[in-house]
């Protein structure tokens, strides 16, 4: 905060630093407002200004067998890879924060170690892999390898959040009478949900942009929505990009308000107050 | 939660083991906790081993296999295993070849095995075609000079000495090759010829485009942190979701606007031309500048929330402090607050720079052939030449390099990133 007594030069300083980081957030926020009123135009040009606008892109896109195909193949894999990941990560987190042993903070970071192997190899490695198996070109090959890149972040997320969950309220619950079970719905699972919800959009979030595995793994009939994308800018940008573009960021805002909310619900029920 | 059931458990206990000592029934409860929390980790563990850690180890092993040769001509393979090396092969050795030459004619395993040995010594293959072609040697000729009459490499030493080391079941090709290296003649490691000289400067371009990203988002991420950090509450979590939606947009969402924003006829280029700074277009994409921008967007999320996670935890106090025994505001945020952000400038950065190492969808979207990193070789050996011993060779590079770079990471800035993702 600018105080009172601050001098010319301080407070130049003070709002230039406003002025950059004004022009920094507006550096990333531009191209998600860009792109949304174009998919409304008219024309067939991904140009401002726009000729006038219409939803034919909308429609295009929806008639569309290609891109249904996409979107369908999409809610084929990433609930289910999502539902696997989040499963496994929570009971590994919950093994991982509640003991301590030799070679705890190796096998954390070999389990967490999918965020950072470069994608393009983990790609050609389950592709190499899985092709004798007959897994390349499968479902189940698409779903157990989104499954592999959406666990780091459950075991982030949800280690994060038992690590700030009290103990005692546990004790304190079995000491009033509670039973193990009614303990864990009342007490456990309310605290501690958000951050395995967290960690869920975090996994769909991942599974639901990923498109370098999916390039090596997926069958020509297997294109998931962000596949089908990356052909359609190779190939030829139009507005039917920006349209579906335009349902991908509705979206991730929702998942991003979903999460803030949970974040703030779990920080008011663990302070314990309302800010 | 587990612990939970561990009490129950420990209460439902046989009345036997309670006439125990206090200290063995603690150390078998503790062991028992210890197996159940294992018992936890290991469905993960198991998962992951199968399905992400086997096939990497599977695909490293690639990197020093050498299948074809001994595909190909297994026989003479195992007989060239016991000559020393010296002058000619002795003529069971060279019976043993002609024998399966004959026998392997036309097969796609001979081919396969004369296009590995065509990468160790030019002209290989078609001597292997050619031989393959003129046998059976006639009824009773020398095996020595009836081969040197189909071609009189066969009687040079260097010959056999080639399809002895490419008979070999591992080999250092693919590494080398990949760190622009070739093993001669004498079994010495030298510098590669010219234009075959190609890795090192993909594997350099790789990191000097990861430091540039790596730069642009440290300049651009600590002033909007430190911001962050230092409005009111509640405008800052306002301001926290214009950095957290480009991070939850997807990437070619983003990509696609990058083109629209960038194109010649884009919004930035109109800007510029309005404002009469320039007066044809420039190009901004599909070059080096193009991947710059659009990995800076991508990656400024990840640089912005450790350093904010780490400036969060910086009292104010020590600025105000410093201010207080006289320190001249911009000194005090050097000396005083800067040296404190550390942490999260090292752990952004490293996260951005490792990150970017791997990237291949931007640079294969937004760039030309000079801006493709890594990744891109590596797809390309997997999917276009099928040459997979080169694919795994630049995998293991880079792969080494990254982990070699997340070791330091994780040891040094594990906390930072905790922190990062709990948000």
């Amino acid at each position: 905060m600018l105080q009172a007594y601050a001098s010319p030069l301080e407070r130049t300083w003070f709002y230039a630093h406003r002025v950059i980081a004004g022009l920094i957030l507006l550096f990333l926020i531009l191209p998600i407002l860009v792109i949304v009123p174009l998919s409304f135009n008219s024309d067939s040009f991904l140009m401002y200004p726009m000729a006038g606008a219409s939803l034919r892109w909308y429609e295009e896109i929806i008639g569309s067998d290609v891109w249904r195909n996409a979107l369908l193949n999409s809610l084929i894999v990433s609930p289910a890879a999502t539902l696997l990941a989040v499963v496994l990560g929570t009971l590994a987190s919950i093994g991982l924060v509640r003991s301590d042993f030799p070679g705890k903070a190796l096998l954390t970071a070999i389990l967490i170690s999918p965020m950072v192997v470069p994608v393009v190899i983990v790609g050609v490695a389950m592709y190499l892999f899985f092709a004798p198996l007959g897994l390349a070109g499968s479902y189940t090959g698409l779903i157990l390898a989104h499954a592999v890149l959406g666990v780091p972040f459950v075991i982030t997320t949800v280690t994060a959040t038992l690590q700030g969950f009290d103990y005692n309220l546990v004790r304190a619950a079995a000491s009033l009478g509670a039973n193990p079970v009614l303990t864990f719905f009342r007490v456990t699972l309310p605290l501690v949900a958000p951050g395995i919800v967290s960690g869920g959009l975090f996994a769909f979030a991942t599974s639901f942009d990923e498109v370098v595995v999916t390039l090596f793994l997926a069958s020509p009939g297997q294109a998931t929505l962000p596949r089908q994308m990356f052909a359609g800018i190779r190939e030829n940008i139009s507005p039917a990009i920006a349209a579906v573009a335009t349902i991908l960021i509705v979206l991730s805002t929702l998942m991003l308000l979903t999460l803030e909310w949970l974040r703030q619900r779990s920080e008011k029920l663990r302070t314990g107050k309302s800010r | 939660m587990t612990a939970t059931t561990l009490t129950a458990s420990d209460a439902a206990a046989a009345p036997a083991e309670r006439t125990l000592p206090l200290k063995t029934r603690l150390q078998r409860a503790e062991r028992r906790k210890k197996l159940l929390h294992l018992a936890l980790i290991a469905p993960l563990a198991v998962f992951l081993l199968l399905t992400f850690l086997w096939p990497i180890g599977a695909l490293l092993k690639r990197s020093v296999d050498n299948p074809e040769v001994i595909g190909g001509l297994p026989a003479t393979a195992a007989a060239l295993e016991h000559w020393n090396g010296q002058g000619l092969p002795p003529a069971s050795a060279l019976a043993v070849f002609v024998k399966e030459m004959e026998g392997a004619r036309g097969s796609t395993e001979l081919a396969s095995a004369a296009k590995r040995l065509n990468t160790e010594m030019t002209g290989y293959r078609s001597l292997i075609m050619k031989t393959a072609r003129s046998l059976p040697l006639p009824d009773g000729s020398n095996l020595q000079e009836g081969l040197a009459a189909i071609d009189p490499r066969w009687s040079e030493p260097r010959t056999w000495q080639v399809m002895a080391s490419a008979g070999q079941p591992y080999t250092s090709y693919y590494l080398l090759a990949a760190l622009d290296h070739a093993v001669d003649a004498d079994g010495a490691i030298v510098a590669a010829t010219e234009d075959q000289a190609i890795y090192l400067d993909v594997l350099g371009r790789t990191f000097w485009m990861s430091l540039v990203v790596t730069l642009c988002c440290l300049v651009l991420g600590f002033p909007l942190a430190y911001l962050l950090t230092s409005l009111p509450t509640r405008s800052s979590n306002l301001l926290m979701i214009l950095v957290l939606l480009p991070f939850w947009t997807s990437i070619l969402v983003r990509v696609a606007s990058w083109i629209v924003l960038l194109q010649s006829g884009g919004l930035v280029n109109q800007a510029l031309q309005a404002l009469g700074l320039i007066d044809e277009p420039l190009q901004l994409v599909f070059n080096r500048l193009g991947v710059y921008i659009a990995m800076t967007h991508i990656l400024l999320p990840f640089m912005i929330l450790p350093l904010y996670s780490v400036m969060k935890g910086i009292s104010p106090i020590y600025l105000r402090a410093a201010q207080s025994l006289g320190c001249p505001p911009f000194q005090s945020f050097w000396k005083v607050y800067f040296p404190q952000t550390l942490p999260g400038v090292f752990a952004g950065s490293l996260l951005v720079f490792i990150l970017s190492m791997g990237y291949y969808i931007t640079p294969a979207l937004l760039g030309g052939p000079q801006e493709q990193m890594a990744s891109y070789f590596i797809a390309f050996y997997t999917n276009e030449t099928i040459n997979w011993g080169m694919a795994a060779a630049l995998s293991t590079v880079l792969l080494g390099a990254t982990l070699l770079l997340y070791v330091v990471y994780s040891r040094y800035a594990g906390q930072g990133r905790n922190a990062a993702k709990a948000r």
